[in-house]
Parts: structure tokens; sequence; C-alpha cells
């Protein structure tokens, strides 16, 4: 331990401060009196605070990501729970070949995916551009996160359980109610919270494929044009990050939560 | 639970076959799991699967329980074919190895877990509960969480749960093998009680033959999918069918000999280090063939003669060699060679106040009797 | 010898339970890849594809030099990030994984993925502000008078985009190579040293190559989708900051050329799954075992 790991530890910490220099800055930036964004700092204001209420087009895009986030969460959660409940439940041909299908968005560039579905619907499909492609698009890869997240928790389930169940005269589905569900509800959650973080943040897929609907990211990524815009960006940042973080602890509860529950110990994060 | 008419004809009780195995077979994939298992279970009584791991007994229980489909075979339970039965439906309860208790529900909660579907009020309900807590010594406990109990108690929750249903037959898949031996002991004997309390079946899967012998009216002993011998305790101690079961319960030593002749239910055999002798034919529980064979004893079925010993008034005596001596405090193990045989061979002795711990090499005298040996041929 | 039944068989259920989320991802993932490579091989039309086959689309991607540029750039770019990410993920992983005790282990796993989740423009935007010619860097340093002319090699390069995308996919570096650190029995080290070799040797001859396997699944997570990204490049790349998703991007958005850009995608994955599987064949030897 000691000298060795000390070395590791200072390495460590300024890699944390690698990590957070950005965000520490981002709430500095947010109350300061100037539309520069750099230093010296002028002074004190929550100006572009307020300004963000007053953003009519700001909050339609809130509107918008929040409607497609919320729709995500519910959808990759449900394909993250079949995915999760078959992979750790079942032996069956093909399963690598189809989980590593259902993978592939972790590993696949986001432009490849936001083009192939650009194509395939306008040209294929003849659909319009609209949140509803968003919603395709953001279910495709936040899926793999809930179906990591949840098969920690189905994994640390007991197979005993349901059969105990199922032998005490429940059906096949009374027991996913009563047994298995109450135990992987954290895991749900947090798999929820995960795909909603994850698409209220994605902005390559929501740019190709959002048409005249902008996200919140579409927005602020076309305000970077209009410097004077950028403070007010600052502002909802510091409100996002201060949102995320809050929504991830909650995640990261619920998950160890469950995963305490079910009897099991973990050391291991997201992903 | 559903409760066949059969249940109340009028047929002796203990020899009932609650139980019918008929040519039971279990494939996984390629492998052979069960291998035409063929058997009765009868009612009441205290059945125990017994062998070494990966020979088929939970497979065969978790069969019985509906858990695993046959793959060839027929399971009739109180004269009904279980085929197409799922386990929801059977009159089968099960305890589990790692109990399964139910984490998220409270010690009550888990134990009425499978009245839900009942058709009671919900005071009777809860009476039932109170019963089955105080049957297996939890009275009072029931408000407590599941997570928080100690393993003994989750087997009682187990128990409790099961039984509650009013069973026909209760499995068990080791439900002591997570207890220390300490409470593995008191809960042998507090099954065994219970058992006999409930008059249910009690179909036991264990790989600990101490176990099996204690708590069991009737024990199969099964080795790579089959039943090898099914026989009460005493006989199956007494009398094994094989060389393998014998060494799988218990010590046996074994002496090589040659089968010369039968006649008149009398087996006459050359045995090296006894010499001449002739046995009954019930002694030999396999098939008799003349030619090489060998002998078993026990090891306590030898005394080693003391000096000042009363000379045994029936049996034989051998001669032989102290090999080695271990000491256990109450016994007193000896590997002995026997005078013309290579092979030592174990005597126990019970250590008893004034006979002295023979050290190695000590030329001793064994008192033995025909009756205690078995003939594998 | 087995005459049961699919229907109802363990298979069957587990198919059926997959079948959701597997028909989900062929419908919005595999048919819409193959859609690309058939667009690739169609006669451009303005939005829209001309359902006639040619070549042409591959034959001018392969002529036009400024397509092998950029895919170079994209390339050169993407492995520069993965290298500095993966070497200064891997003290961390390895921090977290022998040093941290057991019980702080969540925390520091939760420390390091948080900042992932905070939103990435803002998050490359902010670099810009650190870096910029005003940026919090330089008016430190001039403030403390160690330079008098503010610093231009920060920003608009490849050293912004690689330490902005270094950023960006830490996590997803530490993770893996955590996982694989994890995994390793501590006896064996102890072994190791047993055995007489030093801290330093322990380390190279048994705990590297153990270790491997996450840093190959780090290398292949950093890589691939670096190769993609055009946010970060534009927004801090400056004039070098042009790569081959910016075509692809260009192509499919602004011109809407769908059969060269979709030319472009299925080239650039190409040589990116070459590379990748070259990658992971040269380090088989260590791949061995569950994974
Ligand atoms: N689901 C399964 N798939 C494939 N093979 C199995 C399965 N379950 C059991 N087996 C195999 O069948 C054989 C018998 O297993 P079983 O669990 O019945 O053994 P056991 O006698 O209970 O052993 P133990 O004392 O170790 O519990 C073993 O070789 C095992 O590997
Ligand atoms: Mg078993």
């Amino acid at each position: 331990m000691k000298s060795k790991g000390n070395g590791f530890r200072i390495y460590a910490i300024l890699y944390l401060g690698f990590l957070y220099a950005p965000i520490v800055l981002l709430p500095i930036f947010a109350f300061n009196n100037s539309t520069v964004i750099s230093f010296p700092l002028v002074g004190f204001t929550t100006q572009w605070f307020q300004a963000l209420v007053t953003d009519t087009s700001l909050l339609l895009a809130v509107r918008h990501s929040l409607i497609v986030a919320v729709s995500v969460s519910i959808l990759a959660t449900t394909f993250g729970v079949f995915a999760a409940r078959a992979t750790t439940r079942y032996k069956f041909p093909g399963k690598g070949g189809l989980m590593g299908m259902i993978m592939l968005p972790l590993v696949l560039p986001d432009i490849i995916i936001a083009v192939a579905l650009l194509g395939a619907i306008t040209n294929i499909l003849g659909m319009k551009l609209s949140l509803i492609t968003v919603i395709f698009g953001h279910t495709l890869i936040a899926t793999p996160f809930t179906i990591a997240i949840l098969n920690s928790a189905f994994q640390s389930l007991d197979r005993s359980l349901e059969e105990a169940a199922y032998d005490l005269g429940e059906t096949k589905i009374s027991t996913f109610r009563l047994i298995i569900l109450p135990l992987v509800m954290p895991g749900i959650i947090s798999a929820m919270l995960i795909a909603f973080t994850i698409s209220l943040d994605e902005y390559i897929i929501a740019a190709f494929l959002s048409g005249t609907e902008a996200t919140l990211p579409v927005y602020i990524f076309s305000q970077f044009r209009f410097p004077q815009r950028v403070p007010v960006i600052m502002a909802l940042g510091t409100i996002l990050v201060c949102l995320s973080i809050v929504l991830l602890t909650v995640a990261e509860y619920f998950r160890r939560r469950g995963i305490a529950k079910a009897g099991g110990k973990s050391s291991g994060g997201f992903l | 639970m559903t409760s066949s008419p059969a249940a109340a004809a009028p047929t002796p009780k203990a020899k009932r076959p609650l139980i019918e195995l008929r040519d039971i077979e279990k494939y996984y994939g390629d492998y052979y799991a069960l291998r035409k298992i063929t058997t009765d279970i009868r009612e009441g009584e205290f059945f125990s699967l017994l062998g070494p791991s990966g020979c088929g007994k939970t497979t065969l229980l978790r069969c019985i329980a509906g858990f695993e489909e046959l793959s060839g075979g027929n399971l009739l339970i109180d004269g009904k074919d279980m085929e197409g039965v799922s386990a929801n439906h059977r009159p089968t309860n099960m305890v589990f190895q790692s109990y399964a208790i139910f984490p998220h529900l409270t010690v009550e909660e888990n134990v009425g877990f499978g009245l839900r579907r009942e058709k009671a009020t919900k005071e009777d309900k809860a009476r039932r509960v109170a019963e089955a807590l105080e049957m297996v010594g939890l009275k009072g406990y029931g408000k407590r969480a599941a997570h928080a109990l100690s393993g003994g108690q989750r087997q009682r929750v187990a128990l409790a749960r099961a039984l509650i249903l009013k069973p026909k037959v209760l499995l068990l898949d080791e439900p002591l093998s997570a207890l220390d031996k300490k409470m593995r002991e008191q809960m042998q004997s507090e099954l065994r009680k219970l058992q006999r309390q409930v008059g249910i079946t009690f179909i036991l899967v264990t790989h600990d033959q101490e176990e099996a012998l204690i708590m069991s009216d009737r024990i199969a002993v099964m080795f790579d999918g089959v039943i090898a011998q099914l026989d009460s305790p005493e006989r199956l101690y007494r009398r094994p069918v094989s060389r393998k079961v014998a060494e799988f319960i218990g010590i046996m030593n074994f002496l090589p000999a040659t089968v010369t002749g039968t006649e008149g239910g009398q087996i006459q055999l050359e045995v090296a280090g006894l010499g001449a002798i002739a046995i009954d034919a019930e002694q030999c529980p396999g098939a008799v063939k003349t030619g090489e064979a060998s002998v078993g004893f026990r090891p306590e079925t030898m005394t080693v003669l003391f000096e000042g010993d009363p000379e045994p008034t029936r049996g034989k005596i051998a001669g032989g060699e102290v090999e080695e001596v271990v000491y256990f405090g109450d016994m007193s193990y000896y590997d002995v060679k026997l005078d013309g045989v290579e092979k030592p061979v174990q005597i126990s002795m019970r250590n008893v106040v004034g006979r002295p711990v023979l050290g190695r090499g000590a030329r001793i005298r064994i008192a033995w009797e025909a009756g205690a040996l078995v003939l594998f041929c | 010898m087995t005459k049961r039944k699919f229907l109802g068989s363990e298979a069957a259920n587990g198919l059926l339970m997959l079948s959701p989320t597997a028909i989900y991802s062929i419908v919005v993932m595999a048919a819409p890849l193959i859609a690309v490579l058939l667009f690739s091989f169609m006669t451009p039309g303005y939005l829209k594809v001309i359902w006639t086959p040619t070549l042409d689309n591959y034959a001018k991607v392969l002529s036009d030099p400024i397509y092998q540029v950029l895919l170079g750039r994209s390339l050169v770019m993407a492995a520069t990030v993965t290298a500095v990410t993966v070497l200064t993920a891997f003290p961390i992983a390895y921090f977290i994984s022998f040093i941290v005790s057991p019980e702080k282990k969540s925390l520091w796993l939760f420390l390091i993925t948080i900042p992932f989740w905070t939103s990435y423009l803002i998050r490359v935007f902010l670099w810009k502000v650190i870096l910029g010619y005003n940026g919090v860097i330089n008016e430190a340093f001039m403030g403390l008078g160690i330079i008098h002319q503010p610093m231009t090699f920060l920003l608009y390069n490849m050293n912004s985009v690689v330490l902005t995308l270094a950023h960006s996919y830490a996590p997803f570096a530490i993770l893996p190579i955590f996982v694989a650190l994890e995994k390793i029995d501590r006896s064996l080290l102890e072994a190791g040293q047993d055995l007489g070799e030093s801290r330093i040797m322990t380390f190279i001859r048994v705990t590297l190559p153990l270790a491997m396997s996450g840093v190959v699944a780090s290398v292949l997570i950093v890589f691939i989708p670096t190769v993609g990204d055009y946010v970060t490049p534009t927004l801090v790349g400056g004039s070098s900051g042009q790569m081959i998703a910016n075509v692809i991007q260009l192509q499919y958005f602004k011109l809407g050329n769908y059969p060269v850009g979709s030319a472009v995608s299925i080239a650039a994955m190409g040589v990116v799954t070459v590379i990748s599987v070259i990658f992971v064949f040269a380090n088989r030897r260590f791949m061995r075992g569950p994974q």
C-alpha cells in the first residue's frame, strides 16, 4: 500500500480533476455577469437563469426532449427486461449472436445508426421525420445499457425462488408478478433513469432524425453559433448537470438496493 | 392442492405405493441422466435418495416435483399419471437446498404464500400460518423480515411454507447441507420427528450416507442415473448388493475369495486369511457364481482378542499383526495384516477401561464369525 | 434419441422471450444497415435514391483523394485518442481494482462515471472555454506570468480533439480494464512473487497478460465510435477538424446524396472492421477464457 499506493492515489486525484474540470466551470460561468465566457469573472448574476424561462424555443425543445426521453426510458427498459430475462434464465441456440446484435449499438458509431435510420425512414418507409423517429433511434442505443443493468438484477435472482413460488401453486405469470417483478424493480427503475439520461443527452441521432422538432441538445448546438446566447446555455447546462447527478444517484441507489435485496453483493458501476 | 378420491380408499396404509416410477428416463441433450428408473415410494415413509455428486438425485427429485419433463417413462402419484401436470398442480411441495425464502416478504407472508389461492377467510389463513410456524418451532417470528433469518431459521420457514399446504409428498433437496455440523444434527432428528408427526411422505436427497442412515425408513442408493440398491438402512449396511454400494456406505474390508461350490442354501468358499468356510446363501445379496469373488466385512464385526479376554464361545480365530493404529478417543482403529493376506484390513474396537491400546507390530488374535461376511461375486 | 417437442421447450421459451428485443433490433438497426448497403450501389437523386444499380459511388469514393485524406485523418485521430485514453485509463483501473479498499470501489466507479452522464455538448463546449485564446489555461498562465502571449496550440487542432475525446471516453476505457483486473485471482500475483519475480516483473508477466482482454475491449469501445465522431472535431478541431463523419453528414444531411453518403459509410465501416479484426487477431492469445 504505502508509497506505491500514494503515487497511484495522486494520479487518480489529478485524473478526477481532469474529468471534473468542465463541470466545475459550468456554474461559475452560469452566474457570471458577462456575455463573454472567459476569465476574469465580472460579477454575480442570475439573469441567465431568468432568460431560460422566457425563451419559448428553448421551452419547446425541453418539452420535445422530455417526451422523447420518457418514451425511450419506457421502451428501452421494456426491451431490456425481455432480453435480460431471456439471457439470464434460458439457454437457446443463437443466443450469443442475437445478443451480440442487440448490444452492437454500444460500439457502432452514432453517425452510422443515424444515417442508416435516416435513409431507411425517408427512402423506404416514406415516414416524416419527427420525435417518433428520434424515439426509435434513442431506444436502440439505450437498450444495451438497460440490458447491462437489468442483467445484474436478474442474475442476482436465485432461480429456486421462482420454482418455489411455482411449486406453491402460482402460475408462471403470477410468479413473475409476485416474486420476480418486486425483486428486480430497483433494477428497472435504475434502467429507466439511465435510458432517460442517455436520451436527454444524445445529439447526433436527434440532429438527423428530429426534423423540425428540435430536442434540447439540437437546440443547444444551434445556439453555439450565437456567442451572446452562450451564458444562457451555461445556465441550462448547470441545471442539466444537477439533474443528471440527481438521477444517477437515485439510479445507483436503486441498483444497489436491488442487488442487496436479492441477497447479492456488487462492486460494479453502470455499464 | 387437489386431493384425489383414492386418498380415502381403504388400502392398508403402510404398503400402498404413493409414487410409482416406471422406467423413468431423463436426457439433458445427449447426457443420459436417469436411466430407466423403476421403483415405488410408499405412503407415509421417509425415503432417501443417496448417491455421489452428479448421479442424478436432484434430477429425479425435480422430475417428481414437475420442474423437469421426463424424456421417457411414467410417473404416477396416488395412482394418477403426472404427465402434463405442471409443478403448480402436483400434490408435492419442495424444500429447496437454498431454501428459496422470498427475501422481500416477511416470515408470515412466506409461510402463507401458497394459501393465496385458497378460498378461506383471512382469520383462517392467519391461524394456519401460526400453527405451521409453531410446528417448526418459530412461534412469534411471523413479523420478521425473511432476509434477517439465520440458516436454521430459514430452513424452518421453508419447511413450514411447504407443509402448510398439506402435500401428499414433501421433497427435500439436501436441506441440511448449508447448516453447520451441530445445527445439522439437531435438524436431522427434528425432521424425523416432524415427519412422524405429520405422516406425510418425505423424499430426501442427500449425499451424506450417515444422514440417510439416521433419518430414513428406506434408502435408494443411486449411481450414474440408476438405483443400485433400495433397502432399509440396516439391510443396506449389512447386506450391500455390490462392492460399490458397500464402499459408499460406511467402511468395508474386502478379502479375495474363491467360490468352490453351492449346495442346500449354503455356499462353500476359500477366503484368504480366513480359510475354507461355508456361508448362508442369504449372505450373497447379488448373484452367485463359482470362481473368483471377494468377501467383505465391516470393521466392527471382527474383534481383537486381548490378554485375559475369555475365549469366544462362537466363531473362529484368525492371526495377524498390527500395522497401524489410529486412536480416536472412544474408538481405536487398527490396520491389521491378516496372516497370508497382502492388504491390511481395518478393525475398530471400542476403548473401554482397563483395555490397552495395542502398538504397531503387535501380534494379535482376531475373533470373527462367518455370519458377518458378505459375498460379492 | 431425444424426441422432445420444440414448442414449450427451454430453447423456444428463451427465443420467445428475447424476440421483442431482437425483432426491434433487426427492424430498427439491422434492416436499415442493410438498406445503407443497398443505397451504396444505387444512383443518387436529391433526397432520394434512384433504384438503378451502379458502382459509380464506390468509384467516386475510391478515386477522390479527399475521402482517403479524411478517412486517414479520422483513423489517425481515433488511434491517437484510443492510445491516450487507454494508457491514461489503465493506472486508474489498476488503482481502483488493486489499491482502493473494497467498500470504496463503488464510490470511485461512481465518481468516474458521473461526468460521462452530463451533457456531452456542453462538456465539449467547456473544453473550448478552458483551452481557448482567452481561455482558463491561458488566463491562468498569463496571470502567473509564466507566459506573455496566449498559447495557440491548445485549441483548434488535433491536441484539443484528442484531449476532449479522451475526456468523453474515459469511463468506457476504464470500466472494461477494471472488470478484467477484478477477475484476476489475487493468489496468482502472490504465486508470481513467490516464484521469485519482482513486483514489476509480476505485473508484466502475470497481471498485464490477464488484463489484456479488458484492454482489448477498451481499445475497441473507444476506437470504433471515435472514428465516427464529428461533433467534437467540428467544435474544437478548427481547420483540421474535418473528419470522415463530416463528409457522411454533409452527403446525407446537406447534399441529400444518400448513395454516396452510404458508400462512404460502408467504406469507412469496412476499414474500421478490418482494423478491429486485425487488432483482435493480433491479441488473440490473451482472449482465451470466458468473455
Ligand atoms: N439443466 C441441466 N442441463 C444439463 N445437464 C444437467 C442439468 N442438470 C443436471 N445435469 C447433469 O445431470 C447429472 C445429474 O445431475 P444432478 O443435479 O441430478 O446430480 P446430483 O446427484 O443431485 O448431484 P449433487 O450431489 O452434486 O447435487 C449431472 O452430471 C449434471 O451435470
Ligand atoms: Mg443435487
